[in-house]
């Protein structure tokens, strides 16, 4: 468990205090993916480095497994982090050492020399992110997939219990970046890793996160369940957030609703209800006439969801609402 | 050896030669070791005290930046002259060989300092955070992150040294540390053997290039970016 009880931080720049977070507390639950969102500049990169203690908080405590860490000394410190697994966006590999050594690197800080131990871990740990083949190559011929993956194996070495991930993704084309959010989510299934991840795209908090924070100008403007902030976001950097990870829904917006005849309902399916088809049959049975003007299905990350913007027309549509919220689904109303 | 005397009817006494050859060679290794031996952990130490950096202290850094500066703009042979009563307390002589080596580490390790701090900084700054994140300590960072990754920029370092040495070494010539330079000045400056400077001074070009040439060899090695 990861805790923040009034954290806030501000830098001092030519003797004045600037504010990069204000006050916050916030908890991350073991085993979750908790996905902090931003724009740069918005704080995220100062809030994950406040879990390992890279920026030290200008006030408040900060808790990881009820260990209060801003009053750590030295060594015990360096102890924590050895329990917190971190991957950057450059990947921040040791440009000198081979695949299998950068791997080792972390075990050997931890003061492991036993040659035949390290090369047992280095091996598992190459082989769980599929770089088995690559462990006497040096970081310079890897692509940036291949990096990230060693960045991960590094991560990972010394067994940690959080994993946090600094735009681990940012640098890399979006195939990569699907691959390596395949990675991490296999990670946090198996290990039962607790993993934060900053980013500034809704998608890669869309395809592995549970729980998400919005962070805007270093305040926290929104925080929830993906799926709630994802299909009913209510700050406007949240809905920009969004609108970016769905490009349809964003122009469909902006189409003249008056024009279509009817009213303009956005319909949001989640989980079973995506898959049952309740619209049909709702239409079948009240006669009304619906036209779909835009839509997507998805997963957001396990949980399928459908969300479609819909005209609707017909002498009963009260009750075709009233029998499709009943079917599960939830109903906006965009224009009468 | 008639051919040789043809060209070169001056020098008598090859042997002579070979003789400040050898002795220039062990002012530059020794020179060049201790040079490294004191430069480095300075250089280091710069590097980690500077602002922004690991152990930043502004004060320790200003004095010891203003000292390696205050070495660094002493011409050499001014720097071996001034520093004459020092030399003699450290190894017992002005002269000779061992009379050279502390003007030249003097001279030369504050030098060296500069090369590898500025070597150091190339290191990212990404590369440091991560080991920090992984709960190294200061020691561990500069021991097997900074300088495994500054070693290329190091190995430069330690060639353009090597290299500043060998001129600083013809310069102790001039009073009294033997060696090429020695020759060069006695017998082809002082007594008008114009042979004896082109042999000297062909020598010192073919140990200049050999010593860049492994240099070369040594940073291309080492250097995986």
């Amino acid at each position: 468990m990861i805790r923040f009880v009034d954290v806030h931080k501000s830098y001092r720049v030519d003797g004045r205090d600037i504010p990069a977070l204000q006050p916050f507390s916030l908890d991350i639950a073991d085993g979750e993916v908790f996905g902090i969102i931003g724009l740069s500049g918005a704080g995220k990169s100062t809030l994950i480095r406040l879990i390992n203690l890279l920026e030290r908080p200008s006030g408040g405590d900060i808790f990881i497994n009820d260990i209060e860490m801003t009053v750590l000394a030295e060594p015990a410190l360096r102890a924590q982090r050895r329990k917190i697994g971190m991957i950057f966006q450059h990947f921040n590999l040791l440009a000198s050492q081979t695949v299998a050594d950068n791997v080792a690197f972390p075990l050997r800080l931890a003061g492991e020399r036993d040659a035949a131990a390290l090369r047992a871990r280095v091996d598992e740990l190459l082989a769980r992110v599929g770089l088995s083949a690559h462990a006497d190559k040096y970081p310079s011929q890897l692509s940036g997939g291949q990096k990230q993956r060693v960045g991960i194996a590094r991560a990972l070495a010394n067994r940690p219990s959080i994993l946090l991930c600094d735009e681990a993704t940012s640098a890399l084309d979006p195939q990569t970046t699907a691959s390596v959010l395949e990675l991490l989510a296999e990670i946090n299934r198996e290990l039962k890793l607790t993993i934060v991840l900053i980013t500034h795209e809704m998608d890669v908090v869309r395809r592995v996160c549970d729980r998400v924070a919005v962070l805007d100008a270093g305040v926290i403007v929104e925080r929830g369940a993906v799926a709630d902030v994802f299909l009913h976001p209510q700050h406007a950097t949240t809905r920009r957030f969004v609108n970016e990870a769905l490009p349809e829904e964003a122009a469909s917006e902006l189409t003249p609703f008056a024009q279509v005849p009817g009213r303009i309902l956005r319909m949001s399916f989640r989980g079973d209800t995506t898959l049952t088809p309740a619209l049909g049959r709702v239409a079948r049975e009240t006669g009304i006439d619906f036209n779909i003007l835009a839509g997507r299905i998805d997963r957001i990350k396990d949980l399928p969801y459908g969300q479609l913007t819909l005209a609707m027309q017909g002498e009963h549509v009260e009750a075709a609402l009233a029998a499709l919220r009943g079917a599960g689904i939830e109903i906006e109303e965009l224009h009468r | 050896m008639n051919l040789l005397q043809k060209l070169f009817p001056n020098i008598d006494d090859w042997s002579e030669l070979g003789r400040a050859c050898i002795d220039t060679l062990l002012m530059l290794g020794g020179s060049l070791l201790l040079t490294v031996l004191i430069g480095l952990p300075l250089g280091v130490l710069l590097y980690l005290t500077s602002k922004g950096q690991l152990r930043p202290m502004p004060k320790l850094y200003a004095i010891t930046s203003l000292l390696v500066n205050i070495l660094r703009s002493v011409p050499f042979i001014i720097l071996m002259i001034v520093l004459m009563p020092v030399t003699y307390f450290l190894v017992g002589t002005k002269l000779g060989i061992r009379g050279a080596i502390p003007p030249l580490v003097i001279g030369a390790a504050p030098f060296f300092a500069r090369l590898v701090e500025t070597a150091l900084r190339e290191v990212q700054q990404g590369v440091i955070e991560a080991s920090q994140a992984m709960g190294a300590s200061l020691w561990q960072i500069v021991r097997h992150v900074l300088l495994p990754e500054a070693r290329g920029g190091i190995f430069a370092g330690i060639t353009v040294t090597a290299i500043a040495l060998v001129g600083y070494t013809a310069m102790g010539g001039a009073i009294g540390s033997g060696g090429l330079g020695d020759l060069a000045y006695r017998y082809g400056y002082l007594s008008y053997k114009s042979d004896y400077m082109l042999v000297t001074v062909a020598l010192l070009i073919v140990l200049v290039q050999l010593l860049q040439m492994i240099g070369d060899r040594i940073v291309a090695r080492y250097s995986r970016r």
